[in-house]
C-alpha cells in the first residue's frame, strides 16, 4: 500500500474535482466547525457529541441508580419524573451516543481514509446529517425537561404516549427527535454507501476492504432500510396524538400491537446497526496488537451481511407476550437463534486471530478483550431470552435488562473506549497516558459488571424493569448494582483526566505508532492525520 | 303470579341464606392460603420455587438451556486465557501469519448449529404447552387500569372486582410491602385456571413470575395464558408494562384455597367486594377516583 499527502497544496483544492471547498487552508473557528465539510472535522464533531450525550445518558443512569439503591428511596421524587427520566436514558444512550461514536465519528473519521478516498461522497449533507443530530438531542432535552416530559419508555408504545395519557407538549418532542436522529442517521446511511462503492482507491477491491468499512457498509444498509420503518410509526403517533387519526386507537379500529411491530421492525435492525460498527473496531485491534492479520476474512466479513439480513427477520421475538401467535412464536424463536452462529463464527474468529500472535495488552487490546468475552455473556443470555417459552417468565424483567446492558454497556460501549484508544493518537497527534488507560479500563470493567451481573438474579427472581420502587426482598442485589454503578461512574472522571492529558500532551507520534500489527491504508498518513489525506490517489497492491 | 312469587321467594331465600353462610364462614374464607406464602427473598438468585407445572417447566428449561450457555461461556472464556497466557508477547515473540484453517471453520459452524438444535426441541414443546389453555375449569378476566387491576370471574354472575395495592402506611403485620392487595385473585386448587387479559386504558403487564405466566393487557385485544396452582398458598405478581406514573404499585396477588373455601370465599366476596366496597367501574373510565389510588399518587 502506498499512499502520499500533501497539506501544503491547499491553494488548489478546486481543482480537486467535486469536493471544491476543501482548499482553503486554517479555515477560522466558525467555518471549520460549524460549516464543516471535513470528515475528519464532522468526526470530530460526532464523537464530541457523543461524549456529551454519554455524560448526560451517565448522569440519567446515575440518578436511576440511586434511586434504586434502597427500596422506598425519594431521590427522585415522582413516577412521572422517574418515567421521563428512563426514557430519555435510553433515547440518548441510543441515538446521541452509541450512534454518534461508532458511526458518525469513527465511521467518519476512518471510513474515506481506510479505502484510500480524500473524503466522504457528499461533504455537505455529511455536515446536514451531523447538525440534524444537534436538533434531535435539543429535541429530545425538551422531551425530558419541558412539562412531565415523556413518560412511554424509550420503546414509545401507545397508548401510553397518545394525547389522551401524554397530554403534553414533551412527547412530541421527543417524537420529533426521532425523526430529526433519523433523518441524521439516514442521510449519513446514504453518503456512506456511496462513498464506500464508488470512491474506494484503485486496486481497494470489496474483498479487499478493511473489517470496519465492511461493517460500516452494512450498518448503512441497515439503517436505510429501518429507519424509514421507525419513521412511518413516529408519523403515525404524531397524526393520533395531534391529528386525529387512529392508527394505533383499539377505539378507532387500530392497533396497538401494530406500533410494535412497526417499531420492532426498526428497533431489531437497529440493535446491530450498534453492535456491528463495533465488531468491525474489534476486528482491527484485535488484529493489530496480536501482529497477526484477520483470521478468516471473508468469514468475517460475511458473517456481517447475515447477521444484518437474518437481524431484518426476527422483531417479533420482541412481542412475545404481546399477542402474537402460537406458530408464530416458534418461528421468531428459530429465526432468533440462526444469528448465533455467525455470530459465533465471529467471536472464534477473533480468538483464532489472537492465536499463534504476539499479543500485547496496550489499553485498546484489553477493552476489546473485555468485549470479547462480555459480549459471549450477552450473547449467551440473548439465546436464553430468544426461548419464546422462556421470554413468558424473563421479559421485561431484569434479566432482560442485564441482557441488553451487557452486549450494549459492556459491548458497544468497551468497542468505542477501544476505539477510541486505539485510534486517538491518529486523530490528535498525541499519545494517550498507558497507565490511566489501564486504570480506566479496569475501573469500567469492575464497575459495569457489578452493575449488571447482579441485574440478573433480579431478573429471574421477578423484578420488572422501568420501577422506581420495588419490594423489599430485591433490596440486596439493588445495592450491589448501584455500587457498581458508582464505580462506573467514578471511572468516568478517569477518562475525562485522559482527556486532559493528551491534549496537553506536547509529544509527537509516528505515522503508525501501533507497527506491524497495523496495516490499514490510516496508518500510511502522518499523525494527527493531515486536514486533506489522499491528495494523490493511493494504490494498492 | 304464583310462579313469579315462587320465584321471588326463591331469590330471596337463596340471598338470604348465601348471606347466613358468609356470616356463619370464618371472616375470611382464604385464610389458609396464608401458611404458604411464595414471595421473592432477600438475596434471591434463581427463579422462584415452582408455583405451577409451567413454572416447573420453564425452570426445567431455564436450567437446561443455561448449562449449556454457561458451558459455552466457559469454553470459550477458558479458551482466551489460554491464548492470552500462551501468545502474549513474553511468551511468543514472533507471530505466526496464517489465516485460515478450513476445518476449525467448519466445526465451529457445525458445533453450534447442533447446540441450537438441542435448545430447539424442548423449546418449541414448551411454546406450545404454554399455548394450550383448552378445557379450563374457569375462567377469570383480567383487566388492566391505571394503576389497578380488575377481575371477572366469568362464571359467576356479578363477581368482578377490583384489586389495589395496599399502600405503604396502610400495611398490616404478614402484608408484603408492594406486593400485597386489598382483594387478591381466589382460586380453587389444583384446576386449570384461564386468564383472559385485556387492558381499559394503556398497556400493562400481567405477570406471575412464580407461576409462569405473562401476558401484556392490550386496549382491543384479549391476550390468554392459564396455570394449575397445585399447592394451597399466596402467589404474587406484578404489571410488567410501563403504564405511568404507579406502574410499580399495582401487584397482583393470587390466593389458592380448597375448593370449600374457595365456594365460601366467592360469597363473601359477592357480598363485600362487589355491594361495599368497590364498585366496578366502566371499563371507558380512564381515570380511577380511589382512595387507594389517591394514597399511591400522592406518594
Amino acid at each position: 500500500m502506498s499512499s502520499t499527502t500533501h497539506d501544503e497544496h491547499a491553494h488548489d483544492g478546486h481543482a480537486q474535482g467535486a469536493h471544491g471547498d476543501h482548499g482553503h487552508a486554517k479555515p477560522g473557528f466558525v467555518r471549520r466547525w460549524l460549516m464543516s465539510t471535513n470528515h475528519k472535522d464532522i468526526g470530530t464533531l460526532y464523537i464530541t457529541s457523543a461524549v456529551i450525550g454519554g455524560c448526560v445518558g451517565g448522569i440519567l443512569s446515575m440518578l436511576m441508580r440511586a434511586q434504586l439503591m434502597y427500596p422506598h428511596n425519594h431521590i427522585i421524587s415522582s413516577g412521572t419524573e422517574w418515567n421521563a427520566i428512563i426514557t430519555a436514558h435510553g433515547l440518548i444512550m441510543i441515538f446521541w451516543m452509541v450512534m454518534p461514536a461508532l458511526i458518525g465519528g469513527f465511521g467518519n473519521w476512518f471510513v474515506p481514509m481506510m479505502i484510500g478516498a480524500p473524503d466522504m461522497a457528499f461533504p455537505r449533507l455529511n455536515n446536514m446529517s451531523f447538525w440534524f443530530l444537534v436538533m434531535g438531542f435539543i429535541f429530545v432535552m425538551l422531551g425530558l425537561l419541558i412539562g412531565d416530559g415523556t413518560g412511554a419508555g424509550w420503546t414509545i408504545y401507545p397508548p401510553l404516549d397518545n394525547a389522551r395519557y401524554s397530554p403534553g407538549i414533551a412527547t412530541d418532542f421527543s417524537l420529533f427527535s426521532l425523526h430529526l436522529a433519523g433523518i441524521s442517521s439516514l442521510l449519513g446511511a446514504i453518503n456512506f454507501i456511496a462513498t464506500i462503492l464508488n470512491m474506494r482507491a484503485p486496486g481497494m477491491t470489496m474483498h479487499k476492504m478493511p473489517l470496519f468499512v465492511w461493517a460500516i457498509l452494512v450498518t448503512a444498509f441497515l439503517l436505510l432500510l429501518a429507519i424509514p420503518v421507525l419513521a412511518g410509526a413516529v408519523t403515525m403517533l404524531i397524526m393520533d396524538r395531534n391529528f386525529g387519526t387512529s392508527f394505533f386507537e383499539p377505539a378507532g379500529g387500530g392497533d396497538p400491537v401494530l406500533f410494535q411491530h412497526l417499531f420492532w421492525f426498526f428497533g431489531h435492525p437497529e440493535v446491530y446497526i450498534m453492535i456491528l460498527p463495533a465488531f468491525g473496531i474489534i476486528s482491527h485491534v484485535v488484529s493489530t496488537f496480536s501482529k497477526k492479520p484477520i483470521f478468516g476474512y471473508l468469514g468475517m466479513a460475511y458473517a456481517m451481511v447475515i447477521i444484518g439480513f437474518v437481524g431484518f427477520v426476527v422483531w417479533a421475538h420482541h412481542m412475545f407476550i404481546s399477542g402474537i401467535s402460537t406458530d408464530s412464536r416458534v418461528y421468531f424463536e428459530v429465526a432468533t437463534l440462526v444469528i448465533a452462529v455467525p455470530t459465533g463464527i465471529k467471536i472464534f474468529s477473533w480468538i483464532a486471530t489472537m492465536w499463534g500472535g504476539s499479543i500485547e495488552f496496550k489499553t485498546p487490546m484489553l477493552w476489546a478483550i473485555g468485549f470479547i468475552f462480555l459480549f459471549v455473556i450477552g450473547g449467551a443470555t440473548g439465546v436464553v431470552l430468544a426461548n419464546a417459552g422462556l421470554d413468558q417468565e424473563l421479559h421485561n424483567d431484569y434479566f432482560l435488562i442485564a441482557h441488553f446492558h451487557y452486549v450494549l454497556s459492556l459491548g458497544a460501549v468497551f468497542a468505542i473506549f477501544a476505539g477510541f484508544y486505539y485510534w486517538i493518537g491518529k486523530m490528535s497527534g498525541h499519545p494517550y497516558p498507558e497507565f490511566w488507560g489501564k486504570v480506566h479500563f479496569w475501573t469500567t470493567f469492575i464497575g459495569v459488571n457489578l452493575t449488571f451481573f447482579p441485574q440478573h438474579f433480579l431478573g429471574l427472581a421477578g423484578m420488572p424493569r422501568r420501577y422506581p420502587d420495588y419490594p423489599d426482598a430485591f433490596a440486596g442485589w439493588n445495592f450491589v448494582s448501584s455500587v457498581g454503578a458508582m464505580i462506573s461512574g467514578a471511572s468516568t472522571a478517569v477518562f475525562f483526566y485522559i482527556l486532559y492529558r493528551i491534549f496537553t500532551s506536547k509529544e509527537k507520534l509516528a505515522d503508525n505508532y501501533w507497527g506491524e500489527g497495523a496495516t490499514t491504508l490510516e496508518w500510511a498518513v502522518p499523525s494527527p492525520a493531515p486536514h486533506h489525506t489522499f491528495e494523490d490517489v493511493p494504490v494498492i497492491q | 303470579m304464583n310462579r313469579v312469587l315462587g320465584w321471588v321467594f326463591g331469590v330471596v331465600l337463596l340471598v338470604g341464606l348465601g348471606g347466613h353462610a358468609a356470616l356463619a364462614q370464618s371472616a375470611d374464607p382464604t385464610a389458609a392460603a396464608d401458611a404458604y406464602v411464595n414471595a421473592p427473598h432477600d438475596w434471591q438468585m434463581w427463579l422462584p420455587v415452582p408455583g405451577s407445572p409451567m413454572e416447573e417447566h420453564i425452570d426445567w428449561l431455564m436450567k437446561y438451556v443455561l448449562w449449556i450457555m454457561t458451558g459455552i461461556v466457559g469454553f470459550v472464556g477458558l479458551l482466551m486465557a489460554f491464548v492470552l497466557l500462551r501468545f502474549n508477547s513474553a511468551k511468543n515473540k514472533t507471530p505466526a501469519h496464517f489465516t485460515h484453517n478450513t476445518l476449525v471453520e467448519v466445526i465451529w459452524i457445525v458445533i453450534p448449529t447442533l447446540l441450537l438444535a438441542v435448545i430447539i426441541v424442548p423449546s418449541i414443546s414448551l411454546i406450545y404447552y404454554e399455548a394450550d389453555d383448552s378445557n379450563p375449569y374457569m375462567t377469570i378476566t383480567v383487566t388492566g387500569h391505571q394503576w389497578y387491576w380488575e377481575y371477572k370471574y366469568d362464571a359467576v354472575p356479578g363477581l368482578d372486582y377490583t384489586s389495589y395495592m395496599i399502600p405503604d402506611d396502610k400495611l398490616q403485620p404478614g402484608e408484603i410491602r408492594r406486593l400485597s392487595v386489598d382483594h387478591p385473585i381466589v382460586v380453587p386448587v389444583g384446576k386449570k385456571i384461564k386468564f383472559e387479559i385485556t387492558s381499559a386504558d394503556v398497556l400493562h403487564g400481567f405477570y406471575l413470575p412464580s407461576l409462569g405466566v405473562q401476558r401484556y393487557a392490550v386496549p382491543g385485544t384479549m391476550l390468554t395464558s392459564w396455570t394449575i396452582i397445585p399447592k394451597i398458598g399466596t402467589y404474587y405478581g406484578e404489571c410488567n408494562q410501563i403504564c405511568g406514573v404507579n406502574h410499580d404499585a399495582m401487584p397482583i396477588e393470587i390466593k389458592a384455597v380448597s375448593m370449600d373455601d374457595y365456594l365460601a370465599w366467592i360469597k363473601v366476596a359477592q357480598a363485600n367486594y362487589v355491594m361495599n366496597s368497590y364498585t366496578p367501574r366502566p371499563l371507558s373510565s380512564p381515570l380511577p377516583v380511589n382512595e387507594f389510588a389517591d394514597l399511591a399518587i400522592a406518594k
